[in-house]
């Protein structure tokens, strides 16, 4: 049985790196369940939060895979490093004026937020593990989503110790990596 | 300060040769930095690079290029037919010179023609670098005139690609270019520069300080307790056996693979790719694994207790099914690429890292054992197969394709280089020319491209332009690629070409033969007279039938200043034994038969067999 895998990866930020990884994941059959990138506190690096599904085996084979691209900073597999997991969604519900304390109740109780109401329809923002989105989005179904976006998960490891490798500018402006 | 280099300065340039390091002591064409148009950066750049010959063909988008290149009389550029020729020629001269060959193209069509030979580089870690034009970078993404999103195309089979839309870009990506082609392991890489990036100008000088990547880590090495596990292991282990594989070759390690079998009087298999990486006269040499390989290695593979895997990568076409693959031995695989290890074959000691260091820090430390058991055992499983070979059947008037190689190996004392193609006479050439010499096969392993060998032959020759070089082609892959002969009579290169001759698309036929009830679709194919072709292209050709005959035509060949064609007229129904069909277990082999079949039945089919025999 496949399980989940949760690889973070440090990419410079250029045309087509997104492409080269995703070409990766598909030549080599990989199952991307979740694929996440944004910019980091350095310009010119991207972070990758990419969950797939895979084995010991085949995560190490997707590591190695991943840093053979030229453009791949650095990779770690964190899946058994305590980490920050985080997934956040906007979704947008029906709303009649009747029920709309119900709802709100709801927002409060998973620590979610009204981030915007109109005539008819409530904005709900939620952010969280996996399953408390899919939990919340279980509950809303009733009241009729009408659009739901999610970021794709995120994640970090906790402390110092197991820490993704470090990213930082050198004397001359040029990308340090420091490996983990 | 914008004049360009006279004809004068370029001859006080030292001459690049393949063999210097590229990015050194050269000193800088342009001397102080000057305004260049982005062609001239390209070939400056190149010519910094080493580079000294390149194989291309013109086109719209690349014309800048071209139209600048008289400039640098350095720089030979040899005009191929096709551009899958350019690629080959490339790969051809890669291989040969062991440096970085280059391939020129324009946009577009002239740019999916190379895609074949990137391919092949890209399988068989072979240093390239291919320019292509590309169209204006205003134009891109308009399907413009020519266009083709070639590093799109071509990412999932190059070890990196690039597309430049700026002159002042050139000459850092043609360095990151060379240093990425030939470092680590080796492989393909693509520069696609636009046409206005190839006409607008920028301030130029040549950067020689060194390649940095941050993401680029091509260098790896083994732990000393690794090592030492290594040691205990092969101490240990009283059924050991070596592979040689393509990276023996390629990191020049013969000399230290032969140091470390003196020492330990381990026997040695050999991948495809990995043939001339330890001398098949040496006693130790059990020759080729795998599919074609001989039967008596695929056997000892499987009662071996450990594995010494060398700069190979456990090919399907070496392993067989993997379920049934080695079960009893223990594996140490030498390997420069982590992505390798466990790929398919669970290892239980990876050693990442160059297989030539690693090979100079195991050496000092291995110690012989006494073995005579499985080697004896080894000589045993030997014997019985080599006397069944077809190099043993006595005259009786017809030409074996063995016969042919043998006796080519023979008359050139195994000496030549060997430029084969894909198929039956590609096995032929692996079982029957016996290379004790380094580096002196070329042939397509991994990607299996036919029409590969003419074109790397040409390549290969101006690399080696003294060695005796002999292409050994199907009549099928031969005339994929054969416009590559006018190139070489157009540059006045000689080299010999032997056409395995069957009238057949031999190896498919083979598996018809085996697999497919004997039902020969579209593997029955017509040429055209060989010797008569030869003679259009000014050329020389010369028929041979008889296996009394191959002598003579081998010895006409070798003294024709100019490429001669010799038409080897094969029998058209032999197969290439021992097969191992396709995901089989290694020692499931199909063999050639004991004795040559009755009279009546060698009519069709002379050595027919279906494999109950063993």
């Amino acid at each position: 049985m496949a399980s989940l895998r949760t690889l973070v990866a440090y990419v410079e930020d250029k045309p087509g790196v997104l492409n080269r990884v995703a070409s990766l994941f598909r030549r080599r059959g990989y199952n991307i369940a979740s694929l996440n990138v944004g910019r980091t506190h350095e310009s010119g690096v991207s972070r990758m939060t990419i969950v797939v599904e895979g084995d010991d085996r085949v995560a190490s084979l997707m590591e190695a895979n991943l840093y053979k691209l030229v453009n791949v900073l650095s990779v770690q597999d964190i899946t058994e490093t305590p980490s920050v997991v985080r997934d956040m969604a906007l979704i947008k519900v029906d709303t009649v004026a009747e029920r709309r304390a119900e709802l709100l109740q709801l927002v409060e109780v998973f620590h979610a937020r009204v981030v915007d109401i109109c005539p008819g329809t409530i904005i709900a923002e939620i952010t969280g593990s996996p399953d408390k989105i899919e939990a919340f989005v279980e509950v809303l179904k009733p009241f009729g989503i009408t659009e739901m976006v999610q970021t794709g998960r995120i994640a970090m490891t906790r402390g110092v110790e197991g820490e993704a490798s470090r990213i930082s500018r050198g004397q001359n402006g040029e990308t340090v990596v420091t490996a983990a | 300060m914008t004049a360009s280099p006279t004809a004068s300065q370029h001859a006080n340039q030292p001459t690049a040769t393949s063999n210097k390091p590229p990015t050194t002591s050269a000193p800088s064409l342009v001397e102080h930095a000057r305004v260049c148009t982005g062609s001239e950066i390209l070939w400056e750049s190149l010519i910094q690079e080493g580079v000294s010959v390149m194989f291309g063909y013109p086109g719209g988008a690349i014309m800048p290029a071209y139209d600048a290149l008289p400039q640098y009389p350095q720089l030979h550029h040899v005009l191929v037919r096709h551009e899958q020729g350019a690629a080959h020629a490339a790969e051809g001269y890669a291989r040969a010179g062991s440096t970085v060959g280059v391939a020129v193209a324009t946009s577009g069509p002239g740019a999916t023609n190379l895609t074949t030979g990137i391919a092949n580089a890209m399988l068989d870690s072979i240093p390239i670098v291919c320019i292509t034009g590309q169209v204006g970078s205003s134009l891109l993404g308009s399907d413009a005139f020519q266009e083709t999103d070639i590093t799109g195309v071509t990412l999932p089979i190059t070890k990196h690609n690039y597309l430049v839309t700026r002159p002042e870009d050139i000459m850092q990506t043609i360095k990151e270019a060379f240093y990425i082609a030939k470092s680590g392991r080796p492989g393909p890489v693509v520069v696609d520069i636009t046409k206005d990036a190839l006409q607008k100008s920028a301030t130029y000088k040549w950067d020689s300080s060194p390649v940095k990547l941050p993401g680029y880590r091509p260098e790896h090495r083994p732990l000393p307790s690794e090592l030492q596990r290594a040691i205990d292991m092969i101490h240990a282990a009283k059924k050991p056996i070596i592979f040689a594989g393509h990276g023996i070759v390629q990191a020049s390690a013969s000399g230290l693979l032969l140091e470390f079998v003196r020492k330990t009087d381990i026997p040695v298999a050999s991948t495809l790719l990995g043939l001339t990486g330890f001398p098949a006269s040496h006693p130790r040499a059990l020759g080729m694994m795998g599919m074609h390989g001989e039967a008596w290695v695929n056997q000892a593979i499987q009662e071996s207790d450990l594995i010494v895997a060398l700069g190979m990568r456990f090919d399907d076409r070496v392993t067989g099914n993997l379920k049934t693959y080695a079960l009893k031995a223990k594996k140490i695989h030498v390997e420069l690429d982590p992505a390798e290890i466990n790929k398919l074959v669970p290892v239980d000691l990876p050693l990442i890292g160059d297989v030539r260091e690693i090979l100079q820090m195991l050496v000092p430390h291995v110690e012989y054992r006494e073995r005579s058991e499985w080697l004896t055992h080894i000589e045993d499983l030997k014997g019985k197969s080599a006397v069944i070979d077809i190099k043993h059947l006595a005259d009786n008037g017809k030409l074996f394709a063995a016969h042919v190689i043998h006796d080519l190996w023979r008359l050139t004392e195994g000496k030549s280089i060997i430029v084969s193609d894909v198929g039956q006479h590609q096995m032929w050439e692996a079982q029957y020319y016996h290379h004790d010499y380094p580096n002196k096969l070329i042939t397509s392993g991994g990607l299996g491209t036919m029409g590969f060998a003419l074109p790397a032959a040409l390549g290969a020759r101006f690399a080696c332009p003294d060695e005796e070089i002999w292409v050994i082609a199907g009549d099928g892959g031969f005339q994929m690629t054969q416009a590559e002969l006018q190139t070489l009579a157009q540059e006045n290169k000689k080299v010999n070409i032997a056409i395995i001759n069957n009238g057949y698309l031999g190896m498919v036929r083979q598996w018809q033969q085996f697999f497919y009830g004997g039902r020969y679709v579209a593997t029955p194919m017509t040429s055209p007279d060989f010797v008569k072709l030869a003679d259009a292209h000014g050329l020389s050709g010369i028929r041979v039938t008889k296996r009394s005959e191959v002598d003579d035509a081998v010895r006409r060949a070798r003294e024709i200043p100019h490429t001669v064609i010799i038409d080897f007229r094969v029998e058209q129904m032999d197969a290439v034994y021992p097969m191992v069909p396709a995901g089989a277990d290694l020692d499931a082999m199909i063999r050639r038969p004991e004795s040559e079949p009755e009279p009546e039945a060698t009519q069709h089919n002379p050595i027919y067999e279906t494999g109950k025999d063993k």
